[in-house]
């Protein structure tokens, strides 16, 4: 236990180095994008953790990210708070909405849940419409974010708004995978694989659908608040549903249920539709096809990804790596992964699929 | 008074909407046991198709019928290339597949069509009726909507009944092992499902860009709303879609009515919430749910 917390230190203390060596490097615009990938990198991470630990799917992630957001412009306005302050603080409010709308999600299984996310992501960020007075309707609520003035007057917004987000963000992702590593981690992937023979050990069951609502909702918040924070912009416009399905693709990309994928994910959440976007619009392309070509792609990917490597780019490595690294090496570099690839999980399975035993072993996917 | 008599009517016309968008959803439920969240982006795509017929030949009934044809080809073309490999795989591979095809057609409508909105010609007048002095609150084409679903539903009761393509659809929904033991050509059956299932759902376009516009996520609402509709249904039954289909459209429109209409999606969602925690199987609904 202390020596799994002690590697996940480490490999923190490394990558803030290596964060931090990169981005006074970077321009302006490369800093505001790299504040970008940590907030990708704790929502797509939180919500792997609930698709990939405990086998339940959200949809509504991006309602989440609400929450937090404007809960952070809210603290961050009226009560003056510091943003070591804000960010907790979001996210705990977003985990309280995530436990409400666990509660309800712990007696949903698959589609269903997926419904009512997705019908959480269409309609929350109307309420910011309906009370204009507190979250300021369509214009939304702006902040101001300056960097500390003992880093002196010429440093750039940008790189310190990347600094704080990639701190909070390696926070979030040591804790999340001592979690995934604790007996809750464990927990989770017994009811994910078999909920029936994870409560006759003694699981609840229920209570463990929750938790992992509430810790993905507290991720969406904290991710949130430090968009909030990069875009010091605030507005419904900025949590519509595409928002939610950008974060599924990325986790879906990345790898469900691995933390290094949302890394993966992220990145190519953030920097591939730019990317996308110069190369059409250098082509000549008009604009809306070059706005609506990295739409197109997210389904693409997410339709090949699911059909074709349903571990993503991680699952991917991991197999590429596999034979190459001794036996205990690749245990080690998947210890949450024992199903064979081309399996998700079996703990979605829905209550009252018809088909008979024999043909699931005929088709061998049991 | 007169206002509850408008907002009855209105919410019937809207509903009906809903109910077709729950039908398509629940013919690809029973046979394949997938939830298919591209139903309203195919629908979307299917509607863009009858625009551009309606542009070009200047008749209703054209595109009318183009938008059918695309629904039925799209919905057969999808099942066998994206959704046959997932088929017997974990429901998760399913459902993000399909979201997955919702972001491919609605990206891929954001390309050809552009993300303005553009609006949508009725089948018929779209002045409302009176009852001597009293508005009715509903026109002709609201009565269209309305006959045009109950038609469909209608056609497809008859077809599961009393055709034999009917009953191999019967048949596989409800054993698919033991229906291939018997001579069924599952595959196909369930093809025939989503062609039929994509049919419906580019019939619920068309009644609804009237008054919604088009643009490329313009069927979003309606399809979660549609699957409202058909959970409160119980996802299993066809009478089901269409009565939940109808509760959701009166509740909904007399919310959007009385209370304001940005408060629509939320007390969609609150329905579907109420009616997950109450009656987990929908109403209407004859499987009975697995506890843990």
């Amino acid at each position: 236990m202390t020596m799994t917390l002690l590697r996940h230190l480490v490999a923190a203390i490394v990558a803030g180095a290596v964060i931090w060596a990169l981005s006074v490097q970077l321009n302006a615009f490369r800093d505001y994008q790299m504040a970008e990938i940590a907030v990708y990198v704790v929502a797509i991470a939180g919500l792997s953790v609930l698709i990939g630990l405990s086998g339940q799917i959200s949809i509504g992630n991006g309602a989440f990210m609400a929450v937090g957001a404007y809960a952070a412009a809210l603290l961050m306005l009226h009560l003056n708070w510091p943003v070591w302050a804000v960010f907790p603080a979001s996210a705990a409010i977003a985990a309280g909405a995530g436990g409400v709308v666990g509660v309800a999600a712990a007696r949903l299984s698959g589609p269903y849940l997926a419904g009512a996310t997705l019908l959480l992501a269409v309609a929350l960020p109307s309420l910011a419409t309906r009370f204009p007075g507190v979250f300021g309707g369509d214009q939304g609520l702006s902040l101001t974010v300056t960097a500390p003035a003992r880093l002196g007057a010429t440093f750039p917004t940008t790189r310190w708004q990347a600094w704080v987000c990639s701190v909070a963000a390696l926070i979030a992702l040591v804790l999340l995978a001592n979690l995934g590593r604790s007996r809750v981690g464990r927990n989770w992937r017994a009811i994910r694989d078999d909920p029936v023979a994870a409560a006759l050990t003694g699981l609840n069951v229920a209570r463990l659908r929750v938790l992992a609502f509430v810790v993905s909702a507290a991720c969406a918040g904290l991710a949130g608040a430090m968009l909030a924070y990069t875009t010091t912009l605030v507005s419904p416009g900025s949590f519509t549903l595409s928002l939610s399905i950008a974060l599924l693709t990325g986790a879906v990309l990345g790898g469900l249920g691995s933390l290094a994928g949302a890394l993966w994910g992220a990145l190519v959440i953030v920097l591939v539709p730019t990317y996308v976007t110069d190369v059409a619009t250098s082509h000549g392309l008009s604009t809306t096809v070059a706005a609506n070509l990295p739409i197109a792609a997210y389904g693409v990917v997410l339709i090949a990804v699911m059909i074709l490597f349903p571990d993503g780019i991680q699952g991917g490595l991991r197999r590429l790596a596999g034979p190459l690294l001794p036996a205990n090496l690749t245990r080690l570099a998947s210890p949450d992964r024992q199903q064979p690839p081309g399996e998700l999980s079996d703990g979605l399975t829905s209550p009252d699929r018809r088909q008979p035993v024999g043909e699931h072993q005929e088709e061998g996917t049991t | 008074m007169n206002e509850f008599l408008q907002f009855t009517l209105g919410g019937v016309s809207f509903g009906m909407v809903y109910a077709a968008i729950g039908l398509s959803l629940v013919l690809i439920w029973r046979g394949t046991r997938i939830l298919n969240y591209s139903q309203g982006a195919m629908a979307m795509l299917s509607t863009y198709i009858a625009l551009t017929v309606i542009n070009h030949t200047g008749s209703y009934w054209e595109g009318f019928a183009a938008a059918l044809a695309t629904g039925v080809v799209l919905g057969a073309v999808i099942e066998r290339l994206v959704i046959r490999p997932v088929e017997n795989k974990p429901p998760l591979n399913a459902v993000v597949v399909t979201i997955g095809l919702l972001v491919l057609l609605e990206g891929l409508a954001g390309i050809f069509y552009g993300g303005q909105y553009r609006s949508f010609p009725a089948a018929f007048s779209v002045t409302g009726l009176h009852a001597g002095a009293v508005s009715l609150g509903i026109s002709p084409n609201d009565l269209f909507v309305a006959a045009a679903v109950l038609a469909a539903a209608l056609a497809l009761a008859v077809m599961f009944r009393y055709t034999s393509a009917g009953l191999r659809l019967r048949a596989a929904a409800f054993n698919a092992y033991a229906a291939r033991l018997l001579g069924v050509r599952v595959g196909r059956v369930l093809t025939l499902g989503w062609a039929l299932a994509g049919l419906i759902g580019a019939l619920a376009g068309l009644l609804v860009s009237p008054n919604t516009f088009l643009y490329p996520a313009s069927m979003d609402s309606i399809f979660v709303l549609g699957f409202t509709a058909a959970v409160i249904g119980g996802l299993d039954s066809p009478a089901g879609a269409i009565v939940g289909g109808l509760i959701l459209g009166v509740t909904l429109n007399y919310v959007g009515g009385y209370l304001g209409s940005d408060l629509v999606p939320l007390f969609g969602l609150a329905a579907l919430v109420l009616v997950l925690m109450l009656r987990p199987s929908g109403l209407f609904s004859t499987s009975h749910g697995r506890q843990v």
